[in-house]
């Protein structure tokens, strides 16, 4: 077994460490690096609780290996505030009361972030199917929808000209029953 | 849950990926998206003594019409299905198929080429091709090949690319006039395994007779399938309602489900014959414009 030098910028710092490929990204964020606003949920790539940026996308890094990291740049939690001053989506989930035991709360805002840069001003369903991959126990869902909408606000977003990716569309929702729960 | 221990080797060309899986052979696994993989890893299921990752190779993930097929190279992202305007324009069963696939995050990662490499009667992806009639490209040290997706799953997990070949691109006919398509999946709940899922596309000749029929299933046999006997009662027919009750009732009946958690045998039959029903009318509906 060989242990691989790897170079990650979390939150715009550089780590450069020595690991075993099988260490997985969200140990390296939480054991390697010390930042432990990352949760570890149901480590199966269900709970969304794991959730960070990668190079700008939201993933599950409960399923990524840190060696797949390596020269790119990792955002978690603890990389949303800038300067003491909370990111909207912060603001948000504390003005919304977005969160009861808050276990879920930075996956859901990372995966947020994401859907906000998409799609700036989402339906209440279209918030519902971005963050389809992210579980609350607490099925504290209401008050996290108007969390993000409260970002979205905030972020004073445009209307999304065309929807890309993860943004899917009320038309897709109507057309085809994905409205979740539906 | 700790992987085994492996090495780990992220080549940035093909040529160097095919290298190295001739040298390794048996004991390396290609790593493409990693959300089948990488929890069979966590779970030891699988314990590969080398990952070759294929992250990094160049020039994999685009998805393109090129000679009267939609390419997509077998890194391309399901996001990337998602978010392509001709994906949602010209291949509504493709664009379907997509949102369907796990969850927004999962689809960040996961590949098309990997969806069907892995070969899983589960995943999404081979009934979609089964029924568009795709092929793939395969590349190995003896060169290039291409492999119809009706050809392509053997046996349970098992697929036609031989040891040394590497899936590359996927290659889905550009619909004609008058074609339609349409993904239908039931699912517990976003991200779970299908219970049933029915994947039809068809085209319509002048008089409204069905020229051409594909359909194809999910997770309701060891290996992905098609439902040929419905495919053939409407071919060349007029898809009236009745004809489209018995092509549903002809799926139901040739699927080969097992009883899991999500449901006994009859349950699942009932799911696959109401799915192919609803995928049949919107197809359908499609079509017709």
């Amino acid at each position: 077994m060989s242990m691989h030098e790897v170079n990650v910028t979390v939150n715009g710092t550089s780590y450069t460490e020595s690991i075993e490929p099988r260490l997985l990204l969200v140990h390296f964020i939480r054991e390697v690096l010390d930042l432990t606003g990352t949760h570890i949920g149901c480590d199966t790539s269900n709970c969304g609780a794991c959730t960070v940026l990668l190079d700008g996308r939201s993933v599950k890094s409960c399923t990524v290996f840190a060696v797949q990291a390596d020269g790119r740049e990792v955002t978690t939690v603890e990389g949303l505030a800038e300067g003491g001053v909370l990111h909207p989506i912060q603001e948000g989930f504390k003005e919304k009361h977005g969160l009861q035991c808050g276990f879920c709360t930075p996956g859901m805002m990372m995966r947020a972030v994401e859907l906000l840069e998409k799609n700036p001003r989402p339906t209440e369903d279209e918030i519902r199917w971005g963050i389809s991959g992210n579980l609350c126990r607490c099925t504290g869902y209401v008050n996290i929808v108007k969390a993000i909408q409260y970002a979205a606000d905030k972020m004073g977003g445009e209307e999304a000209v065309e929807m890309s990716g993860n943004g899917v569309s009320e038309a897709d929702l109507a057309d085809h029953q994905l409205t979740p729960g539906a | 849950m700790i992987p085994a221990a492996f090495d780990y080797l992220a080549p940035t060309s093909l040529q160097e990926a095919l290298s190295l899986l001739q040298e390794h052979g048996d004991a390396a696994k290609l790593l493409a998206g990693g959300h089948s993989l990488i929890p069979m890893m966590k779970l030891r299921l699988a314990q590969p003594a080398l990952l070759i990752d294929l992250n990094r190779v160049e020039g994999l993930d685009y998805v393109e019409e090129r000679d009267g097929f939609l390419c997509i190279g077998a890194m391309a992202r399901e996001e990337a299905l998602e978010s392509t305007p001709v994906v949602r324009e010209k291949y509504p069963l493709l664009h379907d198929t997509a949102l369907m696939i796990a969850d927004p995050q999962v689809r960040n990662l996961a590949t098309v080429g990997g969806n069907l490499a892995h070969s899983d009667p589960a995943n999404d992806h081979p009934a979609t091709m089964l029924a568009y009639d795709a092929r793939v490209k395969a590349v190995g040290p003896n060169g290039e090949r291409t492999i119809a997706v009706r050809e392509f799953f053997t046996d349970f997990f098992t697929t036609a690319l031989d040891e040394g070949e590497i899936l590359t691109e996927i290659q889905i006919p550009a619909p004609g006039p008058r074609s339609g398509g349409a993904y239908f999946k039931l699912e517990r709940k976003v991200g779970d395994f299908a219970t049933a899922g029915v994947a039809v596309q068809l085209a319509l000749d002048e008089n409204g007779h069905c020229d051409t029929v594909g359909i194809g299933l999910t997770n309701v046999a060891p290996i992905p399938m098609r439902a040929k006997r419905a495919e053939s009662l409407l071919h060349a027919e007029s898809p009236t309602d009745a004809a489209i009750d018995e092509a549903a009732r002809l799926a139901a009946e040739d699927c080969d489900p097992t009883a899991d958690l999500r449901g006994p045998v009859a349950y699942k039959r009932a799911m696959v014959e109401e799915l192919t029903k609803r995928a049949l009318r919107k197809a359908l509906q499609r079509a017709r414009g």
